[in-house]
Formats: structure tokens, C-alpha cells, sequence
């Protein structure tokens, strides 16, 4: 049987992106993954927290623990209301920006958990999905 | 506000980065060293991310755009004690810091900015007419 | 069911000493576990089952009156695993109560058939339910503890050495999988830093074969090192693996190759400004052999 314990946090401004990185942060050390794989966590949460806030126009970040027989791992899932995103296969190809130059790094982020899951359509939001297993 | 101390030694500039950093830190950043470097005339730039868990891409950019906004203004930096978790994940997200100098310490990056020996000679005025 | 519950409680001690004896006969281990401390978990863990038993009944043992027993038992299960014992020797300690149990069934007056069926059911139910947590947390230590053999392993079989001041070695013997490969670069990237060596030499003359996955894992390696300020070389690519590596249409042109370590040796210390200088005018070995007494003649 699966246990979840789960949290959101809001992401309205820069420091509510800082709060998510620690948030993650802590969490994982406290499942105790190793240095490597919570860098790759947290880095990949700054990332998309960072897109919900500034292409989302601002949303949330909940995490949750899961549990799965043996295994370990922590899920995050971002979430907005924002414009959307018209092309996904497009937004995720490496080095894809929107004009200010600011790139979406959701390819990068993609390859930085071990399961990684988009839903997003022009004028319905976006939401974001991914999970590190430890 | 709070920001992120920018010293002087001689020709160089220092900046230790030690907190994480908000959105607004980091833009205040570059700002403060472009400033820097126009009033002191700096010619050197060493940026310490040895306390730096995590770098991401705006981050990356961040240091990236410090490094070419110096180098037009005459000065060239040096980015020095990347942690071996943030260079795995750095490379895993795809940034590869074009135009950023690397160094392992602050030792090191004083060495490549200004040579062998360098720790004992930034003061001098000589190092700019020289150069 | 706390008709079971009674009939354990009044009948704990008898139950308990019939329990740890059965045990004794077929299973002791005394050289893993004392009789004292035996009898301590035994008494503990009916103490436990009757708790469970009144509050939430013996139909699932996975609820929440029984989290006391189940973590005891998973406790129990979890030090007998660490120490060496068999599965079947941690299950026994719960099944072996099953006699026990139900000789004092047997023993309770005043049941007719049917009630003697639902309390002896309800004590089968109970103590299956008991064993599989049992094995269970059995089976997770076990995991566990292999996990982290082969982590030790994989740091072990792959040391970082220091050939000189800045400049590393690291010799890859056997295969790499992907697993080793990232244990074994990050202890490299690590060793760089807590070494502040500029120069960290890959050497494969010790693997076999190199295949896709493994050449993209040295690559990433040496990106990362460069971005961290230090620069690999690799040695000891046997002609079989350049091969493969231009077959796979792997891009090594950015990296420093050798074909064996003291080559790559001598281009780090050439890159880092050093060279190695034989020492003159020193009595000794230098001098040669010949260079003595018999040799002033010619001289």
C-alpha cells in the first residue's frame, strides 16, 4: 500500500520560486537521495517552477512523497492558469526560447527526473509532472 | 535591499556568491558589476559559486551574461569552485556556459586571470598599462 | 473477536513457555539470539497481538490497532535479517505460535462446534497475516542491505589515485555499466575538487568494450570537469574500442587522447609547464657503473 504525504505551495513571485527550491530540497534530503539526484531534483524544480511563474503567469507547486513497494520517490507537479503552450513538441526541443531569451527549459528539466509528463493547451493552463525515484 | 557584496582587489573584482538567489538578487547583480567595472576600470572578474548548490538555467545565464558584458567592457572573468553535483546537473540540462572561464579555486582563477604567482601582484597599476 | 483476545491473555503465560519451547526444538540459533531475548520478543509480541486483537479484531492485521504489533514484528524480522537468519527461521517465530494458540482454544470451555471453527479461523487468519509482515520486512532489510553492498563495491573497485600534485589517475578495470560509470565519475569530479587537481587521466585500458551508453557517460564526465575548471585526458584505448567509438559516430574531438597512461602522464605535466629533468654532477647510480676507479685510465 502506497502512503502520500503531499504540499503545495503557492509560486506568485521570484521568492516563492526560492521557497519551492528549498521545499524540494528538504524533502529529499530527508528521503535521503543522494547529492547528485537531489541536485537534479531541485534543479529541474527551480526550472519549472521558475516557467510557472514567468510564462504561467503564476501557480502552484505541490509535492508529494510516494511509496511504491520498496521504492522512493518524490513527485512535483506544477500548475497554472496561464496562456498555455501551443507547440509541446516544439517547447521541448533544447534551446527553444520565447523572445525575452528566456528559454523554457523544459527539455533540459525533462531529462533531470526519471518520469516527466505534460498537459498544456493554448487559453487552458499548463501543468507539469514530474517525478524523481530515489 | 540586500545585495550580493561585489570587492575590490587592485584590477580585480570578487564577488563571493553564497545565498540562493531570488530573480531580483541576480539581475542586481549583473547590474552592480557592469558599474563596477565602468568606475574602477577593473580588468578582471572572479566569481566564487563554490557555496552554490544549485545553478540553473537562469542562473547559467545569469553568469554568462556577466561574462560578456565584462569582456566588452575590457575585462575578462573567471567563474571559480563549481560543485561537482551542480557541473553533472549542468550538463544534463544542456548549458554549457559559453564565454564563462572555469576554474577550481579562487587560487586558480587568479592564476589564469593574471598568471603564476598572481595572488601578490593584482594591486599594481602596472598590471593595466601592461595589459 | 475478543473472544481470541480473552482467551490469549488468560492463557499468556502457558501460551508464551509452550511457544519459546516448540521453538527451541526446531529452531534455536542460540548462536544468533539469546533464550532471555527470545523470550522478551515473544512476551512483547503477545502482548501486542492481544492489544491488536481488541481494538481492531483479527481480520486485518494491516489496520491501524495493529501498527504496534506490525512494527514489532518488523522490527524482530528486520535485526533477524542484519544478523543472518533464514527466512524460514524468522517465519517460524510467528507460525511456531500457532500450537499453542490453539491447544488453548481447545482447552477454553463451553464451545460448540461452530464457535470453535470461528476462533480457530480467526487465530489462522491472524497469525498468516502476522507471518507475511513478517517476511515481508524480512525480504525489504535483505534488499536493503544488498543496495548497499554494491554501492561499496562500485566505490571500492574504482580508487582515484594521485599521480602528482594536480594531476589524477583513474584506472577502469572490468566492464562498465551504466550504474558504475556514474558511481565511479562522480568520485572522479569529487577527487578533483577535494584534490584541486587540474588534470584527471581516464584510463580504459582495462575494459573491453565501450558501447553508446557508456561513451555518452565519459563524455558527460569530461564536460562536466571542464566545466568545473579541469581538463581530462583519456588513455588506453585499445584499437578495437576506437574502432567502435568512430563506428557509434561518437565525437571525440574536443578530448585529450593517449594511447597509455604515462603518455597521457607526460601531457598533463607538459600542458601544467613541467617537464622531468635528469639530475647531473651527482655521485651514484647516475655516474654509471663503469664510471670507477678502473675507468680513470680513459678519462
Amino acid at each position: 500500500m502506497s502512503e502520500t504525504r503531499r504540499e503545495t505551495l503557492p509560486l506568485l513571485n521570484s521568492n516563492d520560486v526560492v521557497l519551492a527550491r528549498q521545499k524540494v530540497r528538504q524533502w529529499a534530503t530527508e528521503l535521503k537521495f543522494t547529492l547528485v539526484d537531489q541536485t537534479k531534483l531541485v534543479t529541474a524544480a527551480s526550472e519549472l517552477a521558475r516557467n510557472t511563474l514567468d510564462h504561467g503567469k503564476g501557480g502552484s507547486m505541490t509535492i508529494e512523497q510516494l511509496a511504491a513497494g520498496v521504492r522512493v520517490g518524490l513527485r512535483l507537479t506544477f500548475e497554472d492558469r496561464g496562456p498555455g503552450i501551443p507547440d509541446i513538441a516544439l517547447a521541448l526541443k533544447d534551446g527553444f526560447t520565447t523572445g525575452s531569451g528566456m528559454g523554457l527549459g523544459l527539455g533540459g528539466s525533462k531529462r533531470l527526473v526519471n518520469e516527466f509528463s505534460i498537459d498544456s493547451a493554448p487559453g487552458q493552463g499548463t501543468r507539469v509532472t514530474v517525478t524523481r525515484w530515489k | 535591499m540586500e545585495r550580493i557584496p561585489v570587492l575590490r582587489m587592485g584590477s580585480l573584482l570578487l564577488i563571493t556568491i553564497q545565498v540562493d538567489m531570488h530573480d531580483k538578487l541576480a539581475l542586481q547583480l549583473q547590474d552592480d558589476v557592469t558599474n563596477r567595472i565602468a568606475e574602477w576600470g577593473s580588468r578582471g572578474v572572479l566569481i566564487d559559486i563554490s557555496s552554490l548548490e544549485i545553478v540553473d538555467s537562469f542562473i547559467g545565464r545569469m553568469l554568462a551574461n556577466i561574462a560578456a558584458m565584462s569582456r566588452v567592457l575590457g575585462a575578462e572573468t573567471v567563474v571559480v569552485g563549481m560543485q561537482p553535483a551542480v557541473a553533472i546537473t549542468l550538463v544534463e540540462l544542456g548549458m554549457s556556459l559559453p564565454g564563462v572561464r572555469t576554474a577550481l579555486s579562487v587560487e586558480a582563477g587568479m592564476e589564469l586571470l593574471y598568471g603564476a604567482g598572481a595572488g601578490f601582484r593584482t594591486g599594481s597599476e602596472d598590471e593595466r598599462d601592461e595589459a | 473477536m475478543t473472544d481470541l483476545a480473552e482467551i490469549i491473555s488468560r492463557n499468556e503465560e502457558q501460551i508464551r513457555a509452550e511457544w519459546t519451547r516448540d521453538m527451541s526444538k526446531t529452531v534455536q540459533r542460540g548462536d544468533l539470539i539469546s533464550k532471555t531475548e527470545l523470550n522478551e520478543q515473544s512476551g512483547a509480541l503477545l502482548k501486542a497481538v492481544v492489544a491488536g486483537m481488541q481494538s481492531s479484531g483479527a481480520a486485518d492485521v494491516r489496520s491501524a490497532g495493529w501498527t504496534q504489533a506490525r512494527e514489532l514484528l518488523e522490527d524482530i524480522s528486520a535485526s533477524r535479517a542484519r544478523q543472518g537468519f533464514t527466512p524460514t527461521e524468522v517465519a517460524t517465530f510467528v507460525l511456531s505460535l500457532k500450537h499453542p494458540l490453539f491447544a488453548a482454544i481447545r482447552r477454553d470451555p463451553g464451545k460448540n462446534q461452530d464457535k470453535l471453527f470461528e476462533t480457530l479461523w480467526a487465530a489462522t487468519e491472524l497469525l498468516d497475516g502476522l507471518a507475511l509482515v513478517t517476511t515481508e520486512a524480512y525480504s525489504a532489510t535483505r534488499e536493503q542491505l544488498v543496495q548497499r553492498q554494491q554501492q561499496e563495491l562500485l566505490e571500492l573497485s574504482t580508487p582515484v589515485v594521485k599521480l602528482w600534485d594536480g594531476i589524477l589517475a583513474l584506472p577502469i578495470i572490468g566492464t562498465l555499466d551504466s550504474a558504475r560509470t556514474q558511481v565511479v565519475m562522480e568520485n572522479l569530479l569529487q577527487t578533483v575538487v577535494s584534490t584541486n587537481s587540474k588534470f584527471a587521466i581516464i584510463d580504459i585500458t582495462g575494459v573491453p568494450t565501450v558501447d553508446t551508453m557508456v561513451a555518452q557517460h565519459l563524455l558527460k564526465t569530461i564536460t562536466a570537469a571542464r566545466l568545473m575548471g579541469a581538463e581530462c585526458i583519456i588513455s588506453g584505448v585499445r584499437p578495437q574500442i576506437a574502432q567502435t567509438i568512430v563506428h557509434l559516430g561518437i565525437n571525440l574531438e574536443d578530448v585529450m587522447t593517449r594511447a597509455n597512461l604515462a603518455d597521457a602522464f607526460g601531457l598533463a605535466l607538459d600542458i601544467s609547464g613541467r617537464t622531468v629533468v635528469r639530475k647531473a654532477n651527482v655521485a651514484g647510480p647516475s655516474r654509471g657503473i663503469l664510471a670507477g676507479p678502473l675507468n680513470r685510465q680513459e678519462s
